[in-house]
């Protein structure tokens, strides 16, 4: 199963400059388990070294936050789109 | 003529700030690393190509330790993150404090002092590190309290000759020192005060809120400290301290700078108080000792005559290499001010930046 993981701007030079990655994986856990492996600078952006999500990113499985939903455990089914957004925070 | 690299980390990025005319006059026009916090900064000039090592604070994306090896015209990041807690430890790197390579004799050892508090080691100049476990299992962890700023562990002073020998200092827990490589720490406070402690545990074994240690290459066993309220030496490399604040107008401060060339020559920058956190009098001086502390005397000669409400954050003073000596700071106002003169006067060399968080300077020929 392949699904598209859709990068801001900021993350784009962790992907070659493109604005997505494909990732695969039953789970969004999982998904992030399989790019850590092939593309830990990108993955270690997303959550810590516990695979935990960094406080201040906000991923969508089709339009629907994971922090309101099962979290590492939101089934990320064939040809979702996991939305990658920082959080609007800081000063 | 040399060329002389100022590496200015601040709240929203680095400026890399460079002389070719012995410090006489500054290009300020190159900032890097925008919107992201450089809490720490580093030139390891043991190195034929010397390598700068910065700890950003990349916001939403976590911390980032990177390196460059042409004095920051570039940046690398290995592919593999190069910082992190290992599997079972359930924590995570939340800020880089401090980047410091170790002596002559490991070319490639560098440490990295981290939140929570962590000491890293590379073996590699700074490409990947590993946690020293021997420092993350003591059995004090568990008490060690975060300082102001955070769980850090702020400080990392390699001994100059013996590999094995290595202090660090952590908020709010002290000043820990390894004689075996870094698998067994003791603490080494006795004598410096906690002053947010009740009366009768003010000289706890650890637990001090030390902000800063620093000592002369020639002499590692005479070291000195800023205290959370206290300024001491030690002369038997932190087995006890004693209190040399006569002349100093104030006993809180962060930085604390030895100079290049005189062991007994050191530089602060002293705060009023915890809870005023400004220059005394609101007076920006620097402090210089010629004396190993036995007295001080204030610096002024062309630092700001207006009231003044700046801190000096623990990294945000640096000396380079020359003697005379250039003695460097930045302030939370976001102005750096050089000396090339030892101390005796000063020049304002970039204004109108982010607070200043580190402050580190190379000198290659």
């Amino acid at each position: 199963m392949t699904s598209r993981l859709l990068l801001p701007a900021a993350l784009r030079r962790y992907a070659g400059d493109q604005a997505e990655v494909e990732i695969s994986g039953g789970t969004l856990g999982a998904a992030l388990d399989e790019l850590a492996q092939r593309n830990p600078q990108l993955e270690r952006k997303l959550r810590d070294e516990r695979g935990e999500l960094r406080p201040h990113v906000l991923l969508f499985v089709d339009g629907v936050s994971v922090r309101t939903g099962a979290a590492m455990e939101t089934p990320v089914p064939d040809g979702a789109e996991v939305f990658v957004a920082p959080a609007v925070s800081g000063g | 003529m040399g060329l002389t690299v100022l590496l200015i980390g601040t709240r929203k990025g680095l400026l890399i700030a460079r002389s070719t005319d012995d410090r006489k006059t500054w290009s300020t026009d190159d900032f890097q690393f925008m919107n992201q916090e450089v809490y720490s900064v580093a030139a390891d000039l043991r190195r034929e190509t010397p390598r700068i090592l910065a700890g950003v604070g990349t916001g939403h994306w976590g911390p980032l330790l990177t390196y460059s090896d042409d004095l920051g015209n570039s940046w690398s990041e290995p592919a593999e993150p190069p910082i992190g807690f290992p599997a079972g430890t359930d924590a995570a790197v939340a800020r880089v404090w401090q980047i410091q390579p170790s002596t002559a004799q490991e070319p490639d050892v560098v440490y990295a002092g981290v939140e929570p508090h962590a000491l890293f080691r590379s073996e590699d100049g700074g490409k990947s590190f590993a946690l020293v476990e021997g420092l993350w299992r003591h059995p004090h962890r568990s008490e060690w309290m975060p300082g102001g700023g955070g769980a850090c562990l702020h400080t990392v002073l390699p001994h100059p000759t013996d590999p094995d020998d290595v202090l660090v200092v952590m908020s709010a827990a002290g000043v820990y020192r390894t004689r075996d490589g870094g698998e067994t720490w003791s603490p080494a406070n006795r004598g410096i005060q906690a002053a947010f402690l009740p009366e009768d545990r003010r000289f706890p074994e650890f637990g001090q809120c030390v902000h800063k240690v620093a000592f002369h290459p020639s002499r590692p066993d005479r070291l000195y400290a800023q205290n959370h309220f206290g300024v001491y030496r030690s002369d038997d490399r932190g087995d006890s301290w004693t209190a040399i604040e006569s002349g100093l107008p104030s006993n809180f401060g962060f930085s604390l700078v030895m100079h290049p060339t005189r062991p007994e020559t050191l530089y602060s920058f002293p705060l009023k108080a915890d809870a005023e956190r400004f220059p005394p009098d609101a007076k920006c001086r620097v402090y210089r000792t010629e004396n190993a502390g036995v007295s001080w005397e204030p610096l002024s000669e062309g630092l700001p005559k207006d009231p003044y409400y700046a801190a000096v954050l623990r990294d945000s003073m640096v000396a380079d290499a020359s003697d005379p000596a250039g003695i460097y700071f930045g302030t939370r106002l976001g102005e750096v001010y050089a000396s090339r003169d030892d101390g005796d006067s000063w020049t304002m060399i970039a204004k109108h930046l982010p607070d200043v968080l580190s402050v580190r300077v190379a000198q290659v020929a």
